[in-house]
């Protein structure tokens, strides 16, 4: 059977479907907008400036972005392999603890210097453990990576309750909070950097952390197309049967990528125990994790495409926030809604202009370029 | 720093009463992780403020987070915005309004459920365990085998502060009263989750108990069917829940969340605000038990003057109910 | 639904098209995939009562126009006539209602329902199964009897031999009304027994006038069966013979386009010292004896063909000397290695004594379709310091190799760039041989060295194998294509069931005996009948009554 070999030009794969889905979306957000009484146009004009609009917007905008980007590199690692890493939140979560017990114990001792790689360091080994018990499990028994990945996510969720309510949490205090961590723990904000040559600007939680962002998307690049190692995760996830042919030992792979994703998502931990709250709280991987499955789908698993992917949603994120303040009916779930849509149209359904596009352009195309079937 | 405010105590309630001159507000509510219609806290503080703005006609903004660092940036945007009062919901807002109110020192804020010790800031707390102590000792004496239970939503120091204050009153009223203690679970999901709480509540009144409080926001309907269909007592929380299965509502400890969102926006209007900590316990009002048509049958006269006593014991200082959230670990459980 | 009688008498149909129209007639069929054009204005014509084969190289289009006939795909343009009449053929549906039926490569049948059940499957007509199965059944034997394609309707379908299970294939066919029988290289899991029982099947069917189109890539099953032969290539139909005008090096040459060479030449061989011994092979997979108790030795400069039809433990015997799945039992001598199941050694430990391995199947293991050609290239080698830097890949080393390579190995298009699935068939397999055998490996492991090649290739592969026996290495070939296994090796071993049944030199074998071996006969099966086993094959031509009837 002839397998239709299908080759569009990149600028249309990676440029004009996708833009194609986000319109679609938008055009049915807009279209419940309407329906709610209120105008699209007005929405998406303040969503849009809610986003970029000026320095505070956009500093929240990258702050999510930031998140974004660790877990959509996270995700998207794990299905370089073929695996469905989902329990990026657990990661994150039990990062966000490494870092946040290391912060506690030397915050009073040494300098950020001292702090920030070790933090690094301990926040990456904690979320490979993390992801190492489920990648174990999947290479040595055979559990469901996705099973034991969600299962570990309300796992970390429980522990980290339990250590802040009874182990961190400050006497007489009634929330399930660490003390603050001292100004040595606190990795600058845009605000802080921004003043160092003179400069002002607002506050956001925007932080340093968005270099170590851009620095594992190199680092990711790096790794899946560039080392042995990434040669082998690949071979691994487009086809088990080769890697094992290959003398590859797909179980160490399979526990090493998991690590390596599990101590990516770990990274959210960073941005926010260091850089914006400042000491160990419930909730703050606020379904990061999550939605950097859909990051990673969004992005095709690329660096590039993942860090595009990741402002887009952290404009919908900052923009919808903007959005549910200036337009009263407009509340959270709505702006979840048009998320929603965004991510069905990019990411569920992302193929679903294609053929249509396909065919389009090759109507448009000389006939001369056949090529020979398989 | 926190026993400062002690003395500070002011009842909100009585607050009220002065009507001075309105003055224009726009007010601004900030509701927690778990939105508006939680069932529980947050949708309290909803209906103190639509209360609020159905009587006045004043429009309050609104905004639901959806992760923690959106605390800070609605508490502030409200600020740029000019609302004046600003209501932050829940503890783990404490922090963002500390920040945010530092930087609008002339913006009035009210955190409930949590302190901050600014001077214009009003914390509204409750003494969650005076209410509870109450209705633990109604539940010891409606008790026949002297077992009684607490089905928790998810575990956190408040909860527990229920729980401790719940055990102290059944064990006042009954020093025998075995106290069964659950927790549904760990996570946000534990607040609404009624096929767990039936569960959990099955599980307890085999172990004997004939009497549970659930103190587990949508968790509690199923704790409440599940004493129904068992022929048991259970006990609502937060608003009176009498209502919901009567007959089988022995009471609800009813926590003035709604009173004290009402109160925040309303003593604003009306120039009475005050900063500072405001601890609503039962002399105050902010805590009490229910009792209405829908439960007058199952309260005996004893019951009645047991719990007065406990009542005027608490306020008077002559029962002092231990606090879990003092030093987390509770003496009667 | 029934069978129409269908007048017999075999028409002799391969004159003139004068007075029934053809039973199948196509004309300017087009179907194109993107930018591949996979049928391009193609014509057919069938006559009623004939078996009319189509020939040509995989990818020639031959399976796309069928599945436009049998309604899984509709075409761009083009017409579709049945006995005269023009048809839309929207989906199988339709083209069942038209009296076409398929026989697809690997059998659409469920493995746990019984043959009865799998011929109704679809057809039951009525929600009451009771009711119908009754007429089903009677309709079956009937069936059965008119066409002598008996088969146990109660039988369970995954407990029959693979011919059976092809039979069952046609009946349902003809459950359903069919005329007009598709056949899409039914051969392929045969042994040259159940071969030849099909074509007497086939011949059958042909003399009761049921039209049949049979798609296969071997030459020697258009000569044997067919009426008329029509051949494609790249998409076009670029021919129609009838079979007695024609022969086998033409459609050769009308397939590929050139002049092909379809005999290997090969002196004969010089074995030198024992390169590879294996003892006592066994090997159990969920109770499922795969090897039993191989022991086989491969000498320097020799070819050594595994013979049997597949499934028969060749795709372990592979696994096992390739070190791709660890021994249970038994022991491999390489050099000066011992490889026992306690002493594992893992493919990339293979590779580096100088073990060599194509896979049968380049596209589930030889091969990632995703790569670029340049990583294809380097599969099994990644970890070579040559294509290393301390931590980063040596892109250009890993290009230049992919060149030299796709260049020493005629593989075309000469781009390192290219993704694998991208390349045809052929310049696939070239290119996975290139990187096995560019290493010179002591002993090279050759599973399905031309499946899906096509007879270009071919030629090639089989020259470059002779080169490298001649060389000095020891080879292994495992083949389903019985004259590929006859022409390429010294000796030639027979696998049956994880055990090697028989060993014949290359020089004496022929297909006959060898089919013997593959089908283990003369230690048949139970479930065939006694006076089966000891039938003298020559002899069955004329007797198709009980021939057929197992």
């Amino acid at each position: 059977m002839s397998s239709p070999s299908k080759t569009l030009p990149a600028w249309i794969d990676v440029g004009l479907i996708p833009l194609i889905n986000i319109t679609f979306a938008f055009i049915v957000s807009g279209l419940v907008i309407f329906i709610i009484g209120e105008d699209p146009i007005e929405a998406v004009k303040l969503l849009v400036y809610g986003a970029f609009g000026n320095d505070y917007n956009l500093g929240y905008t990258l702050y999510y972005t930031t998140n974004f980007i660790f877990t959509g590199l996270a995700v998207a690692v794990a299905f370089h392999a073929s695996l469905f890493n989902i329990g990026g939140e657990g990661q994150a979560y039990i990062g966000g603890l490494g870092v946040g017990l290391l912060c506690l114990a030397l915050d009073q001792y040494v300098p950020l210097w001292v702090i920030l790689p070790l933090a690094i360091i301990v926040s990456g080994l904690f979320g490979a453990a993390w992801a190492y018990i489920p990648a174990y499990l999947q290479a040595y028994r055979g559990s469901h990576i996705v099973i034991t990945t969600i299962m570990f996510n309300f796992i970390a969720y429980s522990l980290i309750n339990y250590i802040l309510t009874n182990v961190l949490i400050e006497p007489g205090s009634g929330s399930p909070e660490s003390r603050d961590l001292l100004e040595t723990a606190h990795i600058p904000t845009f605000q802080d950097a921004f003043g160092w040559f003179g400069i002002k600007i607002e506050y956001t939680p925007l932080n340093l952390s968005i270099l170590l962002a851009l620095i594992s998307s190199v680092f990711v690049w790096l790794f899946l197309w560039h080392t042995r190692w990434g040669y082998a995760v690949r071979m691994l996830g487009f086809n088990n049967n080769a890697a094992n042919y290959s003398g590859i030992n797909t179980r160490r792979v399979i526990v090493g990528t998991m690590c390596l994703s599990g101590a990516l998502a770990s990274f959210v931990g960073i941005n926010e125990i260091m850089g914006v709250h400042h000491r160990l709280i419930m909730d703050f991987p606020a379904g990061y994790g999550y939605t950097g499955i859909a990051v990673a789908l969004m992005g095709r698993n690329h660096p590039i495409g993942i860090v595009i992917a990741s402002l887009l949603f952290g404009a919908l994120y900052q923009g919808g926030t903007e959005l549910s303040f200036e337009i009263s009916t407009i509340q959270k779930e709505m702006v979840l809604t048009i998320q929603g849509f965004v991510i069905l149209f990019c990411g569920a359904l992302a193929y679903m202009a294609r053929p249509t596009i396909e065919r389009f352009f090759f109507a448009l195309t000389p006939k001369n370029q056949t090529v020979a079937a398989e | 720093m926190k026993k400062l405010f002690q003395t500070a105590a002011a009842s909100i309630i009585a607050l009220t009463a002065a009507a001075a001159h309105a003055e224009e507000i726009k007010p601004a509510v900030v509701f927690d992780m778990g939105g508006k219609f939680d069932k529980s806290f947050n949708e309290g503080v909803y209906n103190g403020v639509e209360k609020f703005s159905k009587e006045t006609g004043i429009k309050y903004r609104e905004f639901e987070v959806t992760n923690p660092s959106q605390r800070e940036q609605a508490i502030r945007k409200m600020a740029q915005r000019g609302a004046d009062p600003i209501v932050g919901v829940g503890f783990a807002q404490g922090p963002a309004i500390e920040k945010v109110a530092k930087e609008y020192p002339n913006i009035r804020f009210t955190i409930i459920d949590s302190v901050v010790d600014l001077p214009n800031v009003q914390s509204v707390v409750f003494k969650e365990h005076e209410g509870s102590f109450l209705v633990g000792v109604l539940a010891a004496m409606a008790s026949e085998n002297h077992k009684v239970g607490f089905i928790g939503g998810m575990d956190i120091p408040l909860i527990r502060k229920f729980a401790c204050g719940y055990a102290q009153g059944a064990k006042f009223a009954n020093a025998n009263a075995e106290v069964y203690s659950n927790m549904t679970g760990t996570t946000p999901s534990a607040w609404n989750d009624p096929s767990k709480g039936s569960e959990l509540a099955k599980s307890q009144f085999d172990k004997g108990a004939d009497v549970i409080f659930a103190a587990a926001g949508g968790t509690g309907i199923g704790v409440y069917q599940a004493a129904k269909d068992s022929g048991k007592l259970a006990i609502g929380v937060d608003s009176n829940q009498n209502h919901i299965q009567p007959g089988t509502m022995l009471t609800s400890m009813t926590k003035g969340v709604d009173v004290a969102a009402y109160n925040a926006f309303k003593s604003a209007m009306e120039g009475t605000w005050k900063p500072g900590l405001h601890a609503l316990g039962l002399a105050e009002n902010g805590v009490d038990w229910a009792l209405d048509d829908n439960n007058k049958s199952l309260i005996t006269d004893a019951m009645k003057a047991k719990v007065k006593a406990a009542r005027e014991g608490i306020v008077s200082g002559a029962i002092s109910v231990h606090d879990f959230t003092s030093d987390n670990s509770c003496p009667a459980l | 639904m029934s069978i129409k009688s269908i007048t017999t008498g075999q028409s002799d149909a391969v004159g003139e098209q004068s007075a029934p129209p053809p039973a199948i007639e196509l004309k300017a069929i087009s179907k194109s995939f993107g930018l591949v054009k996979a049928n391009h204005n193609v014509d057919l014509k069938v006559l009623p009562g004939t078996i009319h084969g189509i020939i040509g190289e995989n990818g020639a289009g031959k399976s796309t126009l069928m599945s436009i006939l049998y309604g899984f795909y509709e075409a761009d343009s083009g017409d579709i006539f049945i006995h005269g009449h023009k048809k839309t053929i929207h989906s199988s549906r339709d083209a069942i209602s038209f009296g076409i039926g398929m026989v697809h490569q690997h059998f659409m049948l469920v493995e746990t329902f019984t043959v009865l059940e799998n011929v109704m499957l679809g057809a039951e007509g009525g929600t009451l199964l009771n009711e119908s199965s009754k007429t089903a059944r009677e309709e079956l034997i009937k069936l059965s009897k008119e066409y002598s394609l008996s088969v146990d309707p109660d039988a369970l379908t995954g407990d029959l031999p693979v011919g059976l299970q092809q039979r069952v294939e046609i009946l349902k066919a003809l459950y359903r009304g069919a005329e007009i029988l598709i056949l899409d290289e039914p051969t392929g899991v045969l042994t040259p027994q159940e071969t030849d029982q099909l074509f007497k099947i086939l011949d059958i069917l042909r003399s009761r006038g049921v039209s049949i189109i049979l798609i296969t890539h071997k030459l020697q099953e258009i000569m044997a069966i067919t009426d008329r032969v029509s051949v494609m290539r790249a998409g076009t139909m670029v021919s129609e013979r009838e079979t007695v005008a024609t022969s086998k090096n033409e459609l050769a040459e009308l397939m590929v386009g050139r002049k092909v060479l379809l005999e290997v030449d090969k002196t004969d061989a010089n074995p030198a010292e024992i390169l590879l011994e294996a003892t006592d092979l066994t090997h159990e997979e969920g109770g499922v004896v795969l090897l039993d108790s191989v022991s086989l030795n491969l000498r320097a400069g020799e070819i050594v063909g595994i013979a049997g039809v597949s499934g028969n433990g060749q795709t372990q015997l592979l696994a096992a000397l390739s070190g791709i799945c660890p021994l249970q039992k038994g022991s491999i001598q390489i050099g000066d290695v011992k490889i026992t199941p306690k002493a594992h050694y893992s493919p990339k430990e293979f590779r580096d004594i100088g073990v060599g391995h194509v896979p049968e199947d380049r596209h589930r293991m030889g091969m990632v379709n995703a790569f670029a050609a340049r990583e294809t290239a380097i599969m099994g080698f990644h970890e070579d310091p040559a294509f290393n830097g301390k931590i980063l890949m040596d892109q250009k080393a890993i290009e230049e190799n992919c060149t030299r390579l796709m260049h020493d190995y005629d593989v075309r298009p000469e781009d390192p760039s290219l993704k694998s699935a991208n390349f045809s068939g052929g310049n696939q397999q070239k290119l996975v041989l290139a990187r096995e055998m560019d290493r010179n490996p002591k002993v090279l492991l050759v599973g399905q060295p031309t499946r899906g090649v096509d007879i270009g290739a071919i030629e090639f592969i089989h020259k470059n194998l002779i080169k490298m026996r001649d060389a000095g290495s020891a080879i292994l070939i495992v083949s389903v294509e019985l004259e590929e296994i006859m022409s390429l090796s010294d000796r030639i071993l027979v696998m049956f069931e994880g055990r090697i049944v028989g060993e014949v030199s290359g020089k004496d074998a022929n297909a006959q005996q060898l089919g013997l071996l593959m089908g283990n006969a003369g230690n048949q099966k139970a479930d065939l009948p006694p006076d089966e086993k000891n039938k003298d094959i020559s002899n069955r031509k004329n007797d198709h009554s009980e021939e057929v009837a197992v």
